[in-house]
Order: structure tokens, then sequence, then C-alpha cells
């Protein structure tokens, strides 16, 4: 008989293992699924491999879908630092997009442009995310339920949007208008669609490591998520800290909607996001919260997505594996992440 | 004595390079209440956590009645007949008292049996003294009514041995009494008792016989704990003699803390009501009474965390305005809360971090909002080696150090920055002679040195040993002031029952 017992500190190469563990164990349990499928698992997998990391072309296209994951990753990772349960990065990420398009839209020069879109799309997140961490300040009313319900809220307001005043009036599609050429993010390769947006990405997770390594913000958030009660002995504010958590947050999601309008898209439309925000929740948890360690969790997942996508088309396999796989990582993980507070220990038989 | 109701053989347990218990052997006889004594860390947690099945032993047998068992989990242990009351309960607060009760117990076919559950609740009151109100909800309890439900709970279903680990740390000394006339009715009627306490006294009150274990071993057993002097008994633990430090005489000077009609709103606890004190510098004021009078209102409106209705308060000739932990620092307050593990550190962080948190916004380990983490990690370092806390460096859980060890973490953090005024809250709870002695001799230092200190305790011959002069709250109000010259424990005892009033205001 084996059963948990509590452990007393975790070992550091826990950090590593564990997420390799995850996603081993979500590799061989989605295998299963594969083969029922009637696909051979190693081709599949091959396969799935091959189209997303297989050669530079495939590494860019990675690297363009885990640009806005990585940014919700890190819009997830710190609120639950703080214990800010953010569930919505995907609402805070479509406020960014629409409010980066409608300023992409007005003529001006193309790098005032970009700049004055980062900062409305991550003014817009923010001020999404605003409204569950004022909710639960003032009023305790649980940030999960809030966060989360808003994001149906502002994914409507945004179908009545690009339904109503923005519907494009000549092909009738329900379909933003597009930002101007000039306010279109660089291309940084010949050839591919590697834009700025995504070496912002990988600019900002180890900005966000240090925030939350080496700043007094990034003590209080940590002391907060912890221990709010000896927090506000040790004369922390929590109230503040947990406002201004939850602004930094939607501020990331918000940049992740930027990107797709500014370096993908170039317009907003219905499927803007393939529920990158909730995908951020996975990505953070596979992180252990680590912004440094979201970058390789969200490329992992992106590698599954456009993956996932090839490997359908090659095997016919649903691509609908990607989402089990997504799924399955974020619960291999949770229960990886047991074993940072339990350990296995063998036992005789009961008495 | 009858053949032992429990008996546990050569128990070793290992946590990595700790040794919590080696070869221990350990008896318990029906009828008998058996003493567990050791420092901080001795292991007695650990060895009672292996009885009732938390921990497997890496070696050595448990027998009940003669016939070894296998305990791998709680429910074995209950089934073995073996109850235990930890020092933090478990208990779902939304619920009743009948309700927890009843949690787990199998009813009459498939329906909680509720008669029979306050049938037993009702019996079992009366034999021992331990009455609750079945329908009150256990957040509505008092600390000590909820130990209470859960020595009903062991009784309840079926233990015949029980332990209680360190159930007096959290009683006031009259719920003390309530608490031995109760075991001692149980182990009149054959049940087996293991009593865990730091307080000498109490173990010599209530126990039949006590084994003492030193670093996880059996150090000494004493068998007549009565005529067992406690300086006999704190050698065997410690392995040295541990003399109570002397208070010489102290000149204050003037007043480095005033209250002046403080009065607070409703509070968790008791509101304050027209408090006014001073602290001089250079002497202890102590704060007595029993729990809930008044003194957490009290321990905040200094601490910074509570701002009062009315009243004014000083610090160091200074008046406090805005009433933020901040403030109060700034202005040379030092505070070390009442619940170390809760309000003082942050137990899943590192070590470092609870000990700079009060003070990260201030240049010693910050400048314009970017940490210092060498300051910090050097502070950390420091502190460890000056107050030999005992530990595997500052980037240790704070949450695994022990109680003692976790104390003086929180003094350090404090001292370092020589507070003018040192406000501490039942400062050795928990701990050991041993390192409830280190804690006095520093507040005797700071003393010398002309800190005012403001004790809030309950233990009133620890008051009595420390203070120049104590406070008795009764209700919300300074009962009355006593120089410790002319304090007696009865004396004290009255003015907390809110009976006759003495003194001048404090
Ligand atoms: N789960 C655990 N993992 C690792 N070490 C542990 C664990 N539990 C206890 N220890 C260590 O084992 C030793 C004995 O601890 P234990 O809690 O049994 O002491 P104790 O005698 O109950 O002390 P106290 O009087 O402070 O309650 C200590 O060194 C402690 O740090
Ligand atoms: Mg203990």
């Amino acid at each position: 008989m084996v059963r948990l017992e509590a452990r007393t500190s975790t070992p550091a190469w826990f950090n590593l293992a564990l997420p390799l563990l995850a996603i081993g164990a979500t590799l061989i349990l989605c295998s299963g699924l594969i083969a029922l499928a009637g696909a051979g698992v190693a081709e599949a997998y091959g396969v799935m491999f091959s189209a997303s990391l297989g050669d530079s072309y495939a590494i860019t296209e990675t690297l363009v879908r885990a640009t806005p994951m990585i940014f919700t990753g890190l819009a997830v990772a710190v609120a639950f630092r703080a214990k800010f349960w953010n569930i919505g990065a995907e609402g805070q990420l479509l406020a960014g997009a629409v409010a980066s398009c409608a300023v992409g839209a007005i003529p001006m020069p193309g790098l005032l442009a970009m700049f004055l879109m980062a900062l409305a799309g991550a003014a817009a997140g923010a001020a999404v995310a605003l409204v569950p961490a004022t909710l639960r300040v003032k009023f305790k009313v649980d940030d999960v339920v809030s966060s989360l319900l808003l994001n149906s809220v502002i994914f409507y307001a945004l179908m009545a949007l690009i339904e109503g005043p923005w519907k494009d009036s000549f092909s009738g599609y329900p379909i933003s208008p597009p930002i101007e050429d000039s306010a279109n993010f660089p291309v940084l390769l010949e050839g591919t669609r590697l834009h700025l947006g995504v070496v912002a990405a990988l600019i900002a997770a180890p900005l966000i490591w240090f925030l939350i390594a080496r700043t007094t913000l990034g003590f209080r958030i940590r002391v907060t998520g912890e221990n709010p009660e000896a927090a506000r002995y040790g004369g922390i504010h929590v109230e503040r800290v947990l406002i201004s958590t939850a602004l930094l947050s939607g501020a990331l999601a918000g940049l992740a909607g930027v990107g797709e309008v500014g370096g993908v898209h170039f317009q907003v439309m219905s499927d803007i996001s393939p529920g990158y925000g909730y995908s951020g929740i996975v990505v953070a948890m596979l992180a252990r919260l680590n912004p440094l360690g979201v970058v390789p969790a969200a490329i992992f997942l992106a590698a599954v997505m456009t993956g996932a996508e090839a490997m359908s088309r090659a095997t016919g396999v649903p691509a609908f594996l990607s989402d089990v796989i997504q799924g399955t990582a974020l619960l291999a993980m949770l229960v990886a992440l047991l074993f940072t507070a339990y350990r296995l220990r063998r036992v005789g038989a009961a008495r | 004595m009858s053949a032992p109701l429990i008996e546990m053989r050569g128990i070793s347990k290992s946590f990595g390079a700790v040794k919590a218990n080696e070869a221990v052997d350990l008896s318990v006889a029906p009828g008998e209440i058996l003493g567990l004594l050791g420092e901080n860390g001795a292991g007695k947690t650990t060895l009672m956590n292996v009885l009732f099945g938390a921990y497997a032993p890496d070696a050595g047998e448990i027998l009940i009645q003669g016939q070894p068992v296998r305990i791998n989990s709680s429910a074995d242990a209950l089934a073995a007949g073996i109850g235990m009351v930890h020092q933090h309960f478990h208990l779902a607060p939304r619920l009743s008292v009948l309700e927890n009760l009843l949690i787990g117990i199998p009813g009459k076919s498939g329906r909680i049996d509720r008669a029979g559950g306050l049938a037993r609740l009702a019996e079992i009151g009366r034999e021992h003294g331990l009455t609750l109100d079945p329908g009150l909800p256990v957040s509505a309890l008092s600390v000590g009514e909820q130990q209470r439900l859960e020595i009903v709970k062991a009784l309840f279903r079926g233990a015949r041995l029980l332990i209680l680990d360190e159930p007096t740390a959290v009683l006031a000394p009259t719920e003390v009494d309530g608490l031995f006339a109760a075991l001692r009715s149980m182990a009149a009627q054959g049940l087996g008792i293991i009593f865990i306490s730091h307080k000498l006294n109490e173990v010599r009150a209530l126990t039949h016989r006590c084994v003492v274990l030193r670093h996880g071993r059996v150090a000494g057993r004493v068998d007549t704990p009565a005529s067992t002097t406690s300086s006999e008994m704190a050698r065997l633990m410690c392995g040295h003699e541990i003399v109570p430090p002397a208070r010489g005489p102290s000149t204050p000077g003037a007043a480095v803390l005033t209250l002046q009609g403080v009065s607070t709103s409703h509070h968790s606890g008791m509101a304050l009501r027209d408090v006014s004190l001073a602290v001089r510098a250079g002497e202890i004021l102590g704060i007595a009474g029993v729990s809930g009078n008044g003194q957490r209102a009290l321990a905040e409106v200094i601490s910074g965390v509570l701002a009062p209705d009315t009243g004014r308060m000083t610090i160091a000739g200074k008046a406090v305005t805005r009433f933020s932990p901040r403030e109060v620092q700034a202005l040379g307050l030092g505070r070390i809360p009442e619940d170390r593990m809760t309000t003082g550190l942050v137990t899943n962080l590192p070590l470092a971090d609870s000990m700079v948190l009060p003070r990260i916004g201030t240049e010693a380990f910050s400048r314009k909002g970017l940490l210092k983490p060498d300051a910090i990690r050097a502070f950390a370092e420091e502190q460890i080696k000056a107050y030999d806390i005992r530990c595997p460096g500052p980037m240790t859980r704070a949450g695994a150090l022990s109680g003692g060890n976790l104390q003086k973490a929180l003094l350090a953090r404090e001292l370092a920055f020589d507070p003018k005024v040192l406000i501490v809250s039942q400062p050795t709870r928990g701990l050991d002679i041993g390192a409830a002695r280190f804690i006095h001799e520093k507040f005797l230092d700071m003393r010398a040195k002309g800190c005012g200190i403001i004790v809030i305790g309950e233990d009133l011959e620890e008051l009595l040993m420390l203070c120049d002069r104590i406070a008795v709250m009764y209700e919300g109000r300074l009962a009355g002031t006593l120089d410790s010259a002319d304090a007696t424990v009865a004396r004290l005892g009255l003015l907390m029952t809110g009976a006759g009033q003495a003194g001048e205001a404090a």
C-alpha cells in the first residue's frame, strides 16, 4: 500500500522535473486517444513535432502562436502569485484587441500608432481586470466567478461591435475595418509571420520575473498571496496590492490582444482568440507561476496547437486533440503539484 | 499498575537527516495520565503522530493490550481506541457542535442518528463536566470550548487512550482547571491519557508519570512527578540547569508610550473602553487578564493595525496620527504578534522574507522600489547567527522552523532596529523553558538599555517574574495596576474577575 505523507521542503529540481513529468504523462495518456482514432501513435506525434518544431518556418509559426499565450500566461502567473484568481484573461485580451484596433485605424505615423495601440490595449485589459478586483476588495465578491463571467460580457460586446457599427459594409462579414498599413507590426524575418510582438513577449517574461523577484511590489505581491494577514500586520496595504496586481495582470492580457491585432490579423473578428486567455491558465500552471517558465510552457502549448492541425490533416485524428492535450496537461500538472507538498510512502498492509 | 493499554517499542522516525525519534519506548496503563516532556523539536508531536497513524515509523512496533498492531491512518487509530487532540483543531466551523460530532459516524440505516448523538453528548457532559451546547455553530465557540469538543469527539468515537498535544497553551488559567478536572475524571474511569506541555507545574500537578525526550531519544523517566522539582525535570529536558533570570532594580525614565482615553468600536474580541496607560523607558509593564477582555484590541491599536475611535497615543513623545504599522514602526515601536504562524510569518516563503517583511520599504532593504537581495540575505544570516536560530539557512521555508526558533526570528527582526518601545503578546506560548528563558533574558537586556516593554500575557507567574508593574484588563478597561512588589497571583486573580478596583491608572 502506498500513501501520501506531508513534506516540509521541496527539492529545487522539482521546478523543472514536475512540468516535464506532467507533459510526459499527458503525451502517454493522449496516445490512447490517437490509437482509438485509428492512427499510429509514433506517426501522429512525429507529424506534430515536425509541423511545429521541425524546420525554421515551423518554429516561427509556433513562436507566433506562443506569443499571445506568453502574455496571458504572464498575466495569470502574476495574478495567481497574489492569489487574485484572474480567470478573465480571455476577456481582457479581447478588450485589448478592440482598443488597439480602434487606435490602429486612426491614420498617424507607424511608430506612434504602434506605441499608442499597445498603450490602449494594455489600458483596456487593465480596466477590465479592475472590475473583479474592485468587487473583491470592496464587496468580497468571489473573483473566480466575476472574472470568468466577465469574459462572456466582453465577448458579446465585441460581437455587438463587429455585427453593428464596425461591420464591414462592403462584404457584410462581421469583421472590423483593418488598421492602417503603417500600424502593422514589422515582420522580423522575411517570408515568415514573426512580428515585433513576439520579441516584445520574449522581453516581457524576464521583465515580469524581475518585477516579482526583485522589486518591493513583487515582494508585496508574493507576501499578500501567501499570507494576507501577515502582510497586513507587516504594513502592506493588501487591497492596494490586489488592485495593482489586477491592473498589471489585465494589462499583460490586453497586450496579448494587441499582438494579435497588430502582428497577425490586423483587424478584429469573433474568433481572434481561440481561447488564448484560458490557455494562459494552463501555461501559468505548467510554469509553476514562474514568469521565466511561462515562455517554454507557452511554446509547448503552441507547438501542440500548430502540430495538432498538421497531424489532423496527415492522419485523420481530429484536431480537437489539441484541446484534449491542453486539458490533460493542466490536470497532470495539478496532480504533479501535489508532490511538492506530499511524498509517496510505501507502508505495510493495514492491520 | 495494570497491564499497559498501549505500548510503543523502539520507535524511530527520521525526516531526511533529522532523527525526530530514535528507539523510543513508552507505555500507558489504563487510568494513567502520562506526561510527555521535551524541548521544542525533541520529537513529542512526531511520536504522537506515529501513534495516531499520521506517520509510519521507520522502525519499532506498537502494541495494544499486548497485541502488535499496525496503525496506518487516523481511521485505524480511532478504530484501535486512540483519540488525539491536535494543537490546531480539526473542526468544521460552519457546522454545529452536534454535526461536528457526527461527522464520519455511520448512522442508522443511512440516516444520521441525531437523537443518539444528543443523548451521548449529554452523557459525556455529565460524566466529565464537558458540557457543550449541541446547536451552536463551532465558529461561535471559544478556543476552550472547541478543545472540549475535540475531547468529546474522541470519547464519542470510543477512545480508550487520549492524546493531548499542548492543550493548555491555548487556555486561560481558569479553563486549565476545568480541563484538568475532566482529564482526572476520565482517568478515574480507566482511560489512558498522554499529556504534552511545556509548563512543568502543570505536569507536576496532573500526571502520574513522565517520559522526557531529548533530541528524539528518551532522556529520562520521572515516576513521581508530584514530588520531583521543576528544576530537576528541566535538567532532564535540556541536559543542564535552567535558572530563571533575575530582574534587577530599574530606574525608569520618561514615558515612551502613552495612551489617553483610548476607545475602539466593535471588534471581533472585546472593544477597548477608555484605556489610559504609560510605559516608561527601562520598565516592563505587564497586561494581565483573562483572554478576550480587550487585550487583542489593545495590541492592535498599539501595533498600528486598528485605529481607535477616540483617544490619543504617543510614541517617544510624538503623537500617532494614522495608526498604520509603518507609522508606529517609524516612531520606534517594535511589535511581536500573538500568533506567530498566522500574523507574524509567511510560512511558505523563505525565512529571510518574513524577517524583513515589516521594513521592506525602508532604505535597509530596498531602494526606489528595488529590493536589495544581498542586504536582505545578509541581515537574515546575521540575525540567525546572533540569536542562534536553528535552521539550514535564510532561504529555508519559515514554516519548517520550530516554535522557539520562529519566536527568536520575530524577536530578532524587531530588536535589530533598537526599538524605543516593544509590545509583545504571549511571548513564550508553546516555547520550552530554555527558549522561554532566552526570550526573558532578551527582554531584561532591552529594559536595561532603556527600552519600554509591554507584555500582554495570561501566565501570571511569568508576568510577576518579568514585569515592574502589572495592569489587569477586564471587559475592555484597565481594572487596576499593581507594582509587582505588591502583586500576588491572588490579588491579580481577584482583579481579573472584575472584583475590587485597585491602584491608579497604569
Ligand atoms: N514533517 C516533517 N518533515 C521534516 N521534519 C520534521 C517534520 N515534522 C517534524 N520535523 C522535525 O522533527 C523534529 C521533531 O519535531 P516535533 O514537532 O516532533 O517536536 P516537538 O517535540 O513536538 O516540538 P514542540 O515542542 O516545538 O512542539 C524537529 O527537528 C522538526 O523540525
Ligand atoms: Mg509539538
